[in-house]
């Protein structure tokens, strides 16, 4: 019998009349492809189409495709279901992913339209007139007090008001994605971009490295299960602290950064020895209720010196009324993650079958608290595939305050999506630890590029604000009215409160 | 124009200053019926000025003493029964408790000791990475879970009477240590569960336990002379600390529970 039944996804075809026998390929290539005997031989079982050999080939000879090998067509056994299944007979494992589910589940943003100006009041052209993006993160206020300013007005007085929010310059921000699960080079491409920006990214669960100090005005620290490199410095550190409760790509269950990629660094971020496994518990040990959550929630103000404390979630059945009992027990932000979200390793069964679309989670989120009149004790931050500008602008429109970019901001640095960040051999050198790797992405390109990217989807946003005839973002956020919905069912756009287009 | 608001009472306790004397480096802060944040300001405030011993009196389920202060020559003594989370995040200082105390203590901690005179709750020590929790009486459940160690930081936690399910779930590292020798709880030395998921550390009890109790993550081994050997300075520390005879607690074998592997999932997962 032939050890296994699985024939290669991919054919990596080489023109080897324009190859130049060079061997960058070779070198290229995380996933070991390539043998080099007078010419490049690759082994297409290997490949993942990372498309980093092809990007680095300097004849542009190399050509990957799927390989066309025909399976019965079957729409209900698909490839994928038939492979997972010899996979499984083969080795009794539970079968590991990496990036956000790829399934083709309805995407109801691209079923959401925005509104614009026409005739009866004007747009703005943002291009000659102010349109405010800044936005604050954090609880505001139940009312605002004022004091005469002596011109015969009013100004707010002091105190009042959103003294313990964070400025953000505009409503995105890095979603976490720990140092372990990707590169200290992404790490600090990520800072000095939320530098630049005015705007912040997180650590996830591995903890702060030391490079990364000069940042931390806009940085989150992230406090999950496992409590890696949480120590009382760090929550001092960070701009803000995050209790991890779920993940988008894993609701429910744990993480678990295997003892390969735990080298000299990340044990010394993480606060955990070398080589052996770094596991998260499936939940907080001390958090098994809403009233956990508070004791929790307030520890962590004590031990910062009143830093503004966010609660991460998956989006999940319930998570209206989760969300609602996260903004009572004290939280300032809450952060939703949809079922689409990415990771660097989940359970593929658990990343494609459990949890429910961000759209959703915004909306509903959103309205439970307006109507517990609570909606200002928190901010929303919504993530878990924000794909471009429209999303964003969709998600505010939802009722999202601010939006978290992971999968694309690392595709800003290199990402092509080939799924296999949980085998750490990433050739864009993103979600490995293996310097001949890691050394491939130099930070301040990173940062450049991610910049650009904000700056891009910001001018964007902009762009639509000047359409709808609003000047600032505020005017936009949870403005469900300015959306409307194209082939979405009556009860989805009931539950979203998003009217069907032509209404 | 500024307008003073008076805060009412939250759960009944006060939002006001505790009255704080102080008699050389030794302060002494009434907590009765004082707010949690105010009696740990004061705390706070009291070793920023100096201070090296901070008596707590009328303690009485104030949460978070402790909690994240820094300091390794710093005491504080609570008189009563402290609340959820003492000494969390703590790094450096010594707690000890005249009383019982409740859940979460050593939460996270970093380094320093708290001494119980008393037992205490459940979710003790969790995620606990260095400094020692020494529990004179019993300890509720998910004790010690996901303590580890890292460098020369290793944590002990010693506990003189029984415990509940899930001692020691998860543990990455340090050691915990349970002695049955005081206890007011039915049943056995200690519930289910014990080491499960267990992939560092070592946890040592007083007497046998049962192969049901434990994880299978864990090898179960009966302490040899040498062990013993090596664990009589600590206990010997807990005894004068909590008032135990040493040799009474080591005429007893002891049982040992060590992971069977660092990498406990590593033939877990499969992939295309
Ligand atoms: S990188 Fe391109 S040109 Fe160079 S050896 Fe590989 S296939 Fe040939
Ligand atoms: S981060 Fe790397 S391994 Fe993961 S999907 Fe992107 S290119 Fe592939």
């Amino acid at each position: 019998m032939p050890t296994s039944l699985l024939q290669p996804e991919f054919r990596v075809d080489i023109d080897y009349n324009k190859c130049h026998k060079c061997g960058r390929c070779v070198q290229q290539c995380g996933w070991g492809v390539y043998n080099f005997n007078e010419r490049p031989i690759p082994d297409d079982s290997k490949c993942r189409a990372c498309h980093r050999c092809v990007t680095y080939c300097p004849a542009h000879c190399i050509t990957i495709r799927k390989n066309d090998l025909a399976l019965r067509e079957n729409a209900n056994w698909t490839a994928g279901l038939r492979k997972a299944v010899w996979r499984q007979a083969e080795t009794g494992g539970v079968m590991l992913t990496g990036m956000g589910n790829d399934k083709p589940y309805l995407n109801i943003f691209d079923h959401l339209v925005l509104d614009a100006c026409q005739v009866t009041n004007p747009s703005i052209d943002p291009l000659r007139e102010p349109m405010e993006l800044r936005t604050y993160l954090g609880r505001k206020p139940d009312s605002v007090e004022v004091v005469p300013d002596g011109n015969g007005g009013v100004r707010l007085a002091e105190g009042a008001g959103i003294a313990n929010n964070i400025k953000l310059d505009t409503p995105l921000i890095f979603s976490p994605m720990s140092y372990g699960s990707v590169s200290l080079n992404v790490h600090k491409s990520l800072a000095m971009a939320a530098e630049r920006c005015g705007i912040l990214m997180n650590t996830g669960e591995g903890g702060l490295h030391a490079d990364l100090y000069p940042y931390q005005d806009h940085v989150i620290v992230q406090v999950a299960s496992g409590r890696f490199g949480v120590n009382p410095e760090y929550l001092q550190r960070g701009a803000a602290i995050e209790i991890k409760v779920g993940q988008g790509a894993k609701p429910g269950i744990g993480g678990h950064l295997p003892g390969e990629k735990i080298n000299k660094e990340v044990s010394t971020t993480r606060m955990i020895p070398q080589g052996s496994d770094a596991i998260s518990p499936a939940p907080h040990h001390d958090i098994y209720s809403i009233e956990d959550l508070r004791q929790l929630i307030y520890s962590l103000k004590e031990a910062s010196g009143y830093k503004p404390v966010g609660v991460k979630i998956a989006a999940v059945h319930n998570v209206a009324a989760i969300a609602s009992g996260i903004v009572r027990a004290g939280a300032d932000y809450v952060y939703l993650d949809g079922f689409k979200g990415g990771t660097g390793a989940a359970p593929q069964v658990i990343r494609d079958h459990i949890g429910i679309p961000i759209e959703i989670a915004i909306a509903v989120v959103d309205q439970r608290l307006r109507d517990e009149g609570i909606r200002n004790q928190a901010s929303i931050v919504a993530a878990g595939s924000i794909r471009s500008s429209a999303d964003m602008a969709k998600a505010l429109a939802l009722g999202a305050d601010v939006v978290a970019i992971g999968s694309a901001a690392l595709m800003a640095l290199g990402c092509h999506m080939c799924q296999g960040c949980h085998t750490g051999c990433c050739s864009w050198g993103l979600t490995t630890q293996k310097p001949e790797l890691t050394r491939r992405v130099d930070p301040e390109w990173g940062a450049e590029r991610l910049t650009n990217l904000v700056h891009a989807w910001s001018h964007e946003l902009q762009e639509i604000l000047g359409a709808l005839g609003v000047n600032a973002v505020e005017s936009l956020r949870g403005s469900r009215e300015r959306l409307r919905a194209i082939g979405l069912d009556a009860q989805t756009c009931e539950i979203i409160g998003v009217k069907p287009a032509g209404m | 124009m500024t307008t003073m608001t008076i805060k009412g009472p939250i759960e009944g306790y006060l939002q006001m200053e505790p009255s704080v004397s102080v008699e050389g480096d030794v302060a002494t802060i009434d907590c009765q019926s004082i707010y949690y944040k105010y009696v740990n300001e004061a705390v706070r405030r009291c070793f920023a000025d100096g201070v090296k011993t901070v008596k707590l009196i009328n303690v009485n389920g104030q949460r978070y003493i402790g909690t994240g202060i820094k300091g390794k020559d710093l005491r504080i003594e609570v008189h009563g029964t402290p609340g959820q989370d003492m000494a969390m995040l703590m790094d450096g200082p010594t707690v000890e408790v005249y009383g019982n105390a409740q859940d979460g203590v050593g939460n996270t901690m970093n380094a320093g000791t708290v001494i119980v005179h008393g037992s205490a709750g459940d979710v003790l020590g969790y995620g606990m990475r260095g400094g020692r929790v020494f529990i004179k009486g019993d300890v509720g459940y998910r004790v010690g879970i996901h303590m580890k160690a890292y460098e020369d930081l290793r944590p002990i936690m010693v506990c003189g009477g029984k415990a509940r399910d899930f001692f020691g779930e998860y543990m990455a590292g340090g050691l915990l240590v349970l002695l049955g020798m005081e206890s007011r709880l039915e049943g056995p030395l200690v519930g289910g569960y014990v080491g499960t998921g267990m992939h560092g550390g070592e946890i040592v009890l007083r007497g046998e336990v049962e192969p049901w109790q434990v994880g299978k993550e864990c090898g179960i081994f009966t302490a040899t002379e040498e062990e013993m050997a090596a664990l009589r300075p600590l206990l010997d520390e807990y005894c004068s600390a909590v008032g135990f005879d040493v040799d009474e607690v080591m005429s007893v074998p002891f049982t040992r529970l060590v992971p069977i592997s660092h990498r406990p999932y590593g033939k877990l997962y499969t992939y295309l």
